[in-house]
């Protein structure tokens, strides 16, 4: 973004009080998990005026300033509190340096409009660091479990040796004891087989029901689509309690009267539920891709012969993929992570891995559990790209220029 | 014969009237989509509909009182509960002789247990008089209203009899009586006695929570929502990263993930100790109770409540509020009069989906929760899958149903269902 406002270097009584206050913020820290916030105050406040006051003095060589304040801040954690605390000084002092210069010579006016009044600028900034504290919440659980599936011991938390890059401290038991481990190897075959399974049914259905709501007439169209997304809407534990009682009756129906084997019974139940739950997400984007279908392709088809059939598959097919596989990734997400209808439903034979995560959770306590949700969390991460991707080909396919 | 060419009905090629042509073309057309959704709607009605009307009828179905002491019923009826006398020895008979039979057919445990939910101790009643009541021998061993009352001294009260007149009908409110702590008596519904009403407290904590729950939402996804709406396109589509990964991501690696960050020897805790913002014998407990309900549920449906508001944010012009600004509107008048007023149909989108997701959530409290911090949902499941009761479980359902489709009704007035959109 190019800048906005003409910079300039902004007075040291400016400069000095503002560093003051970030020095004392530091010092209030590393007093109090010493055991003196008071002394740690003044020492925080003294130092980084004194620091600031240097680094303002030696400004025409900003870089070789900046290298010095890693440089001291490196070697002090390193002294002070090992490898651990040698990282998390580089960082401070690349930080520190880096906001010395950005008050001093003005660049953080760089960005913003050149009419906003001071208090303006503080807010734009303090809204800034609310809304990355926000986006910390929303991402750090999920980032502090994937260290953590390393841990060699098996507590639920960070270890000293972790700290100090210790390669004693980590090690992949954990995952192997998720590959090798009966149970949670059954759990996960038994997801591997139902969630494809019902995924086929929902995009099979919800695409052919799709295409018939997205037509120009239809009876009922408003009450139809309700009923149809209502798997969506009603909470998991309502449908679950549902399931429950129905399922069980025709499961014994199954079972006794057409002597079905109980086993491939507890499949289908599970999979005939798990695809019922995952209809209303390929409708919704099925749907939507068929908003901007252009019907006339489909006439013109017809006109150059074609039956209805053959410009299902050549014409529409292609162009409603994205939103077909798009509807099939939470179809099959939806069913790979339910574990309240499956609970309800299904047996322990149908044990998929979500319960036994849940099962982990809830009794004995298994650090286990953080290396399947890092291979989860991989394996989410996985299907945003592809998201992302087949948004992009909609779009070009669309004609219009991605965002 | 002469056709009047202003009167005639226009003609399709194939010498039809247009009208009928038409009328033809649109039906069939209608049939097509009906055949293309049909599939769906079977399945959906038979795999879903279905289950959810055999949950209604659960919660009122009472057969089973009725389907295995017919007798005793019918010999009930002309009993009066009130007068506070013991039935008439027609009863007793009529009682042993059901028990004898449903001793037989191993049905005399489930009745038993059915009636222990109203009052307790009638399951042991039950067992006991059928392992004596089957080496009775019909007419032989008359009068039975001494000899029950031997077996168990109970059948000399008044109480078990009046709980087997209540509840002898084959359809029932009581189990929705029970939902909201009360109970079916001769007299009509009563409250529960004040040591077991629990659910009421659990429905009114299921709403509060929910609300607080969509409160914070509100509060945290409000800037984030504003952010992404007003930085260019590429910087936006980066931060959006870090609000759908969460939503991408596993509900129990979520969970499990917020178990590990609040428990007491937990990542937080660990860092506040460190820092020595807490003492190390005063380590917060931030799990197993409402925070650590809260905490865990606001994370995990924050991405339902920013990505509707984005969608709104990003149509309003950011030139409004600079308009709004020269024309001397302070910077929170600029907001509050002209910005924030159109960002309330997002709000309230966000809003009712959280609230909705959010009064339906088992998982997360059953795991963060603790004792108090579950919602009714948790309660459902008990019923269900531990204590068995299962009428009950299905009338807080119920219940919690009609709420829910209120919900979603109000939704679909306000934002329309077709709109709801999906990963931004």
């Amino acid at each position: 973004m190019a800048a906005l406002t003409v910079i300039s270097r902004k007075p040291l009584s400016f400069v000095l009080p503002s560093m003051g206050l970030l020095g004392a913020v530091f010092g209030i820290l590393m007093g109090m998990s010493l055991g003196n916030a008071g002394l740690g105050i003044v020492i925080g406040i003294i130092t980084s005026v004194g620091f600031s006051y240097f680094s303002v003095l030696g400004a025409a060589k900003e870089k070789l300033v900046r290298f010095s304040l890693v440089f001291l801040a490196l070697v002090a954690g390193y002294f002070s509190f090992g490898l651990a605390g040698m990282i998390a000084g580089g960082l401070w002092g690349w930080f520190y340096g880096w906001f010395v210069f950005w008050l001093f010579e003005g660049r953080y006016r760089a960005r913003v409009h050149s009419y906003l009044t001071s208090g303006q600028v503080l807010w734009h900034f303090t809204f800034r660091v609310i809304c990355g504290v926000v986006f910390t919440y929303l991402i750090a659980p999920i980032i502090v479990v994937i260290p953590l599936s390393f841990n060699a011991q098996d507590f639920f938390t960070f270890t000293p040796e972790m700290l100090n890059f210790d390669p004693a401290g980590y090690s992949l038991k954990h995952y192997h004891d998720f590959f090798y481990n009966n149970e949670w190897q059954r759990s996960f075959k038994n997801s591997l087989i139902i969630a494809p399974i019902a995924t086929v049914i929902s995009v099979t259905l919800g695409t052919l029901a799709a295409i018939g709501l997205s037509q120009s007439h239809v009876p009922f169209k408003r009450l139809i689509t309700a009923l149809l997304i209502s798997p969506m809407i009603v909470p998991l534990i309502i449908s679950a309690t549902g399931m429950f009682f129905f399922y069980a009756t025709v499961g014994n129906f199954l079972e006794n009267s057409l002597g079905i084997d109980k086993n491939l019974v507890g499949y289908v139940k599970v999979i005939l539920a798990h695809s019922v739950l995952g209809i209303p997400f390929v409708i919704i984007t099925v749907t939507a891709t068929l908003v901007g279908f252009d019907n006339s392709l489909t006439r013109a088809s017809a006109n150059m012969g074609a039956g209805p059939v053959k410009t299902f598959f050549k014409v529409q097919m292609p162009l409603i993929m994205p939103g077909v596989v798009a509807g099939g990734l939470f179809a099959f997400i939806t069913s790979f992570d339910e574990v309240v209808v499956i609970m309800f439903v299904g047996s322990s034979k149908q044990k998929t891995l979500p319960w036994q995560m849940f099962i982990g959770l809830k009794e004995q306590i298994s650090p286990t559990i953080l290396a399947v949700a890092t291979i989860l969390v991989c394996m989410s991460i996985a299907l945003l790209v592809t998201l992302e991707l087949l948004r992009r080909r909609s779009e070009r396919l669309r004609g219009l220029s991605p965002t | 014969m002469s056709v009047n060419p202003a009167t005639a009905p226009l003609l399709s090629a194939d010498g039809m009237p247009l009208k009928k042509s038409l009328g033809r073309a649109l039906r069939r057309q209608k049939i097509r989509a009906l055949m293309l959704i049909a599939p769906l709607l079977l399945f959906v009605f038979v795999a879903f509909i279905m289950p959810i009307v055999s949950m209604l009828f659960r919660s009122v179905e009472n057969d089973i009182v009725a389907d295995t002491l017919p007798q005793t019923v019918l010999e009930l009826q002309s009993w009066d509960a009130e007068l506070g006398e013991l039935p008439p020895e027609v009863v007793y008979a009529a009682l042993a002789s059901d028990i004898k039979i449903a001793a037989k057919a191993r049905k005399h445990t489930k009745v038993g247990l059915r009636l222990n939910y109203e009052q307790s101790g009638v399951a042991s009643l039950f067992k006991k008089t059928a392992r004596k009541a089957k080496k009775w021998d019909g007419d032989a061993d008359a009068p039975f209203k001494e000899k029950l009352i031997e077996v168990h001294k109970s059948w000399g009260e008044i109480e078990i009899w009046q709980t087997l007149k209540v509840h002898s009908s084959n359809y029932t409110s009581g189990y929705f009586l029970n939902a909201i702590d009360m109970r079916k008596t001769v007299s009509g519904p009563e409250f529960q006695p004040e040591e077991k009403q629990v659910l009421i407290l659990l429905f009114k904590r299921t709403l509060v929570m929910s609300l607080i729950i969509m409160g914070t939402c509100i509060l945290l996804g409000y800037p984030v929502a504003w952010l992404l709406a007003n930085l260019p396109a590429r910087q936006a589509n980066l931060l959006m990263i870090l609000v759908l990964l969460p939503f991408w991501t596993s509900l129990l690696v979520r969970t499990s993930a917020w178990k590990v960050m609040l428990q007491q020897q937990g990542v937080i805790n660990d860092l506040l100790v460190q820092l020595g913002l807490v003492a190390d014998s005063a380590r917060l407990v931030m799990i197993n109770n409402e925070t650590g309900t809260i905490v865990a549920m606001t994370h995990i449906l924050l991405p339902f409540m920013i990505l509707p508001m984005y969608s709104v944010m990003q149509t309003i012009p950011p030139t409004y509020l600079r308009a709004a600004k020269s024309l001397g509107a302070t910077n929170w008048t600029a907001f509050w009069r002209v910005y924030f007023p159109q960002t309330v149909p997002g709000i309230g989108a966000g809003s009712i989906l959280v609230f909705i997701l959010a009064i339906g959530y088992y998982i997360t409290p059953e795991i963060v929760g603790g004792s108090k911090g579950v919602f009714i949902s948790n309660r459902i499941a008990y019923s269900i899958l531990k204590s068995l009761n299962w009428g009950l479980g299905a009338a807080l359902a119920s219940i919690l149903l009609v709420a829910v489709l209120v919900l979603y009704w109000t939704y679909d007035k306000i934002v329309g269902i077709d709109n709801v959109k999906l990963g931004g």
